[in-house]
């Protein structure tokens, strides 16, 4: 053992040698065709968070790495792309100026996987998080929505050969997946007691049990299921039965409504010039689906600032309060 | 507090199933480590290569890997069993590593003379190990043994990553339909403390009573 000693170092020095050159994977996203007039720099009024961002030179998102069409990583290119990243960079537009494809670099995505959205925003991990995320009250406690941009359904996904299972009160004893913490995980334990519900991290996982045959429906948005549906035609279908709204918002701090308000404009706008649509069919349209009309924005009263600076003793603060105020439990969400 | 107090009876059922599942699994680890100790102390060369080499994979291995390569992994090859089995496989296979080095540890304690009297008066190597070194080796160890089994209450927690129903579940299953995070968690900390420092006590007692006065 004893003549080995110099190999310890040089593991050392190998592992930090492999960790700075793997290092952060910063590469700047950029976009597909989406066409716009180009914008010169706008200016904002200091302390809000639009200039600051603008000083800092770059927004960080939060968004889905493994939801085809709507936020996946290209392993290939490392590139996020989909439908959340799109409209990321239509604000990032707003921000930085230029066109959504040339603001695209001033975006650094961060991956969000649905528990751990409403931590990131509140410990300032990410500046926003555009990530399949259903705007309702529980989450209305811990930070503030702009949007919504896109109405989703939730659904359920089968393999393609399975006729038993052609609604949602059709789970009863069935396995169902979907993900940990989510709001259709709590949907169908309210809807559907008898169902067996599997939880997983992501909505790959649940596909791979479905395929697997461990489980017999993955249930969430039906944009979500499309994209895999999409993906794997001959093994999976969705059942078309569209049990909830769920209106896709933007999570921002909570109680920051100069930015709510500066980014709710910026959605009108693309709404209205034809961004919003070239997103969509950019990504989800894709799929043949045509670009549905936009939803309206919802321009409600913030809870108002977090109360104070600490995310943990804020957290048990302002929710505990709220939650006595508050009639509707997480699981039903708010129509847009 | 009062929503710890308003679930009571889901952060009992939770700790039901965290009991469960730390029980069933350290009860088969401590059959598999002493099974592996006795591999990597035999002359028999394969064997102990067999048993190095299950050690140096497994316990080098993030349990949280192992979970998610046993439960995905396998099926593809035709094993499909219900996530609760898997669970129980992993835990036992990933403490059974510990177990073993720890048993190994507790095998070289015992005097070298113990094992050369007893093949001096006609015991087999098997013998010699189950009926002279085993018993006083493992009661050398039930300290550590102990330090495994704790261990093991808290590695429990990963099990939800596939799915499968314990104490921290149930405080992800609370925090979602009621939208508070700390106070669930800290409820939750403390259940775990609830069975971990009995656990200790425990095992205090049982070194008492069995370690070997010297």
């Amino acid at each position: 053992m004893k003549r080995q000693r110099w190999l310890f170092p040089i593991v050392l020095l190998t592992v930090a040698l492999m960790g700075a050159a793997c290092g952060k994977d910063d590469s700047p996203a950029v976009g597909g065709d989406t066409t716009a007039t180009t914008t010169a720099k706008p200016s904002f009024a200091a302390d809000t968070t639009m200039a600051k961002l603008q000083a800092k030179g770059k927004i960080v998102v939060g968004t889905k790495f493994d939801q085809p069409g709507l936020g996946q990583k290209n392993p290939l290119t490392n590139k996020v792309e989909g439908f959340d990243p799109e409209i990321a960079k239509i604000i990032a537009a707003g921000i930085f100026g230029g066109t959504p494809a040339s603001a695209a670099d001033k975006i650094e995505f961060k991956e969000t996987t649905s528990p751990n959205r409403e931590l990131f925003i509140e410990n300032g991990t990410v500046d926003i998080v555009v990530a399949t995320y259903t705007i309702n009250d529980a989450r209305k406690q811990r930070i503030d929505f702009a949007g919504p941009y896109y109405v989703a359904h939730q659904d359920i996904m089968v393999k393609a050969d399975d006729n038993s299972i052609k609604s949602v009160a059709d789970l009863a004893g069935k396995r169902v997946c979907s993900v940990r913490n989510s709001t259709p995980a709590g949907r169908i334990r309210t809807m559907v007691p008898d169902a067996d519900l599997q939880e997983f991290d992501t909505y790959t996982l649940c596909k791979e049990e479905l395929l697997n045959g461990r489980t017999d429906a993955v249930t969430t948005d039906d944009a979500i299921l499309l994209g895999f549906a999409s993906e794997n035609p001959t093994a999976l279908k969705v059942v078309g039965n569209q049990f909830s709204t769920e209106p896709y918002g933007i999570g921002l701090s909570r109680g920051d409504d100069a930015f709510r308000t500066f980014v709710n404009d910026l959605l009108e706008k693309s709404y209205g010039d034809g961004q919003w649509k070239a997103a969509f069919d950019a990504t989800l349209g894709k799929s043949g689906v045509q670009a549905p009309t936009p939803p309206p924005v919802d321009r409600y009263t913030s809870a108002g600032p977090a109360t104070t600076t600490t995310a943990a003793t804020g957290d048990t603060t302002t929710t505990e309060a709220a939650t006595t105020t508050t009639t509707a439990p997480a699981t039903t969400s708010t129509t847009g | 507090m009062s929503v710890v107090l308003d679930n009571l009876d889901q952060y009992l059922l939770g700790m039901r199933d965290t009991v469960v599942l730390t029980v069933l699994s350290f009860a088969l680890a401590f059959l598999v480590g002493v099974v592996v100790a006795g591999f990597r102390v035999s002359p028999v060369v394969p064997l102990r290569a067999v048993g190095a080499f299950y050690v140096n994979t497994v316990r080098n291995t993030p349990l949280v890997l192992l979970l998610f390569l046993f439960y995905f992994g396998f099926p593809k090859v035709g094993l499909n069993f219900a996530a609760f089995t898997w669970a129980i496989v992993v835990l036992t296979l990933y403490t059974g590593a510990f177990v073993a080095e720890t048993v190994r540890a507790g095998i070289n304690s015992v005097s070298r003379g113990q094992g050369e009297a007893a093949r001096a008066v006609g015991l087999s190597f098997p013998q010699t190990l189950g009926v002279v070194v085993l018993p006083q080796a493992v009661r050398t160890v039930i300290q550590p043994l102990g330090s495994i089994f704790i261990a093991l209450i808290r590695n429990s927690a990963l099990v939800t990553v596939i799915s499968v129903a314990n104490l921290s579940k149930t405080a992800d299953h609370i925090s979602t339909e009621t939208a508070i995070f700390v106070p669930v968690y800290l409820g939750v900390a403390v259940a775990y403390l609830l069975l971990t420092v009995p656990s200790g006590f425990a095992v205090g007692v049982l070194e008492r009573r069995f370690a070997i006065k010297r």
